[in-house]
């Protein structure tokens, strides 16, 4: 296996404040590995420079030997990188149908019209959401929302899926089936990223952990291992329970 | 093509062709309104066309529309008629690609403050070249045709914008307008070059609107810069789109319509008070009718009531302003 993900010394500073400060990781094909952290330590400021939406203020990101950090958030897509975001983004004043065409159109394969509506319903199929592509994406649940977004990320047929607290807000059945969907897109080759707070999503899902906190990176290793570290304990439980 | 695409098709060329013959059938004045009202239903659905979808509000539109009539002006005794309308369209395009490079980052209120004084600095620049370079301020436009031909210059163009339009709406690039105006991020997530599609609509949309003031120079045969670069076509184009809905195909011409005849009689009757009465019927429209007559009149039938739920300009900018 080859490094799929590589990412050195990567720091960003808002004003005074250095939100990540530093990090380097490297991610391996077809890995699933959990990004843990109090909130606030910078979980998805690294997702957001991954993915363009923020500029790096330094350090270096490559995806399969190609560097992405500089470039922007269009060619980034491109390159295989899509996500979902922590409060979900649907378009909406299209239908779900449209909402996952709008990432077929604009992919590096386009694909549009007819063909394009056909390969919206699997992947609405994919998460849940078959045979709903014509109801408007504003009119549909919060949950039902994050599927779509899931939809319109895995239809721009990505190396990297980044998911930004994906499963947060769903009820123990959804979760479940939320965990199948990560675990059966993970069989199928796609590396992901997971910012998650669900332990028992971390532990179902990831075999690898980084841990950040307050913008560093402060253990990264086996998810049983990185779970028991004092540090990581100190981290999100304060110092008595150390 | 569907049998309604077909059906609208055929309604819209019998129209065109209706539209076509009035001069034979109408007096000067009859001509004089139809050479008004064509211009304006061209500049509102040029103005929807970039405006529509992205929700960027411009008040360029008639520094695009000014740089036609007085590039008409300036060349129509050197050189043939065509190839001046050529001339236009490529200074209009050269002004919106520079405008557009250093503005379309703008967000909200920065961009609708910018094209406003846009519109007043070229203003400025023709007095100052006029008064300063050529010494005399007003220029005379001499034309073999007569308005008639204008009229179906006009008529045409506002066919050309129509097609333009349904075209665009149908395309991959109409697409991507719609996605950038529900959620810029999201759009570039997906692979959009913002940038790029943006200002292609915008140049589009502009070299549409010096064409406009081009073709219509010659109807006033005297032009000045307070006449051609006057900022009520921007604030009455914007109006018209406005209350037909700059987010459907037919909404800026249903804006015009009525409106163009409004305007044209509250002039002849209260030339006092006509800014006045603009004034307030403006903060009615946005009161009363924010998104548009055919939105209205399909929610009070009862259909389609989700699907023009958008969000409200507002609602987004902050967000992207955190994106920046």
């Amino acid at each position: 296996m080859s490094a799929l993900l590589e990412i050195s010394g990567l720091t960003k500073r808002f004003g005074g404040l250095t939100a990540v400060d530093g990090v380097s990781l490297s991610l391996e094909a077809g890995e699933t590995v959990g990004l843990l952290g109090p909130n606030g330590s910078g979980k998805t400021t690294v997702l957001n420079m991954i993915s363009g939406y923020l500029p790096a203020s330094s350090g270096a990101i490559s995806l399969g030997g190609r560097r992405i950090s500089g470039l922007p958030a269009h060619r980034i897509a491109h390159c295989g990188v899509a996500r979902t975001f922590q409060l979900v983004r649907i378009l909406p004043s299209m239908t779900v149908g449209e909402n996952v065409a709008a990432a077929l159109a604009f992919r590096r394969a386009p694909l549009h019209g007819a063909a394009a509506a056909g390969e919206a319903r699997g992947f609405l199929a994919r998460v849940g959401l078959a045979g709903r592509e014509n109801e408007m994406a504003a009119d549909l649940t919060y949950i039902d929302q994050k599927r779509v977004e899931l939809a319109r990320a895995l239809a721009s047929s990505p190396s990297l899926l980044l998911l930004d607290e994906w499963l947060a807000g769903l009820n123990p059945t959804e979760l479940k089936v939320g965990i199948d969907l990560i675990s059966d897109l993970g069989r199928d080759g796609l590396t992901i990223v997971l910012v998650e707070h669900v332990m028992d999503a971390i532990r179902a899902l990831c075999g690898r952990c980084v841990v950040m906190n307050a913008g560093r990176k402060i253990a990264d290793g086996a998810t049983g291992e990185v779970l028991k570290d004092p540090e990581v304990v100190r981290a999100y439980l304060g110092e008595s329970h150390a | 093509m569907t049998a309604r695409t077909a059906i609208g098709l055929v309604a819209a060329l019998a129209a065109l062709a209706i539209l076509a013959a009035a001069p034979f059938f109408l007096g000067a004045y009859g001509v004089g309104l139809l050479i008004g009202l064509s211009g304006y239903v061209t500049l509102a659905s040029a103005w929807a066309l970039f405006s529509g979808p992205t929700r960027y509000v411009s008040l360029a539109t008639v520094a695009f529309f000014g740089i036609g009539a007085y590039t008409m002006a300036v060349l129509s005794e050197t050189l043939p008629y065509p190839l001046v309308l050529a001339v236009a369209a490529l200074i209009g395009l050269a002004v919106a690609l520079v405008v557009g490079l250093s503005t379309l980052r703008l967000a909200g209120v920065y961009f609708v403050i910018f094209t406003f004084g846009l519109a007043e600095l070229v203003r400025q620049l023709v007095t100052w070249y006029e008064v300063n370079v050529t010494g005399t301020l007003g220029r005379y436009i001499f034309m073999s045709f007569g308005p008639e031909t204008i009229y179906w210059q006009l008529l045409a163009l506002a066919a050309l914008t129509l097609g333009l339009s349904w075209w665009i709406g149908r395309s991959r690039l109409g697409l991507a307008l719609r996605i950038i105006g529900d959620d810029e991020v999201v759009a570039s997530h997906c692979g959009i070059n913002i940038a790029r599609v943006k200002l292609a609509l915008f140049a589009l949309s502009a070299v549409i609107m010096t064409l406009v003031g081009a073709i219509q120079a010659p109807r006033w045969t005297y032009i000045e810069p307070g006449i051609v670069f006057n900022p009520t076509v921007s604030f009455l184009t914007l109006i018209m789109a406005l209350l037909g809905g700059a987010n459907r195909l037919w909404g800026p011409v249903l804006g015009a319509v009525p409106l163009f005849l409004l305007f044209e009689w509250l002039s002849a009757n209260f030339p006092n008070h006509y800014s006045i009465i603009l004034g307030l019927l403006f903060i009615a429209i946005v009161f009363v009718l924010p998104k548009g007559v055919l939105d209205f009149v399909e929610k009070a039938w009862g259909r389609g009531s989700s699907r023009a739920r958008n969000k409200p300009d507002e609602a987004g900018l902050g967000e992207l302003e955190a994106g920046r």
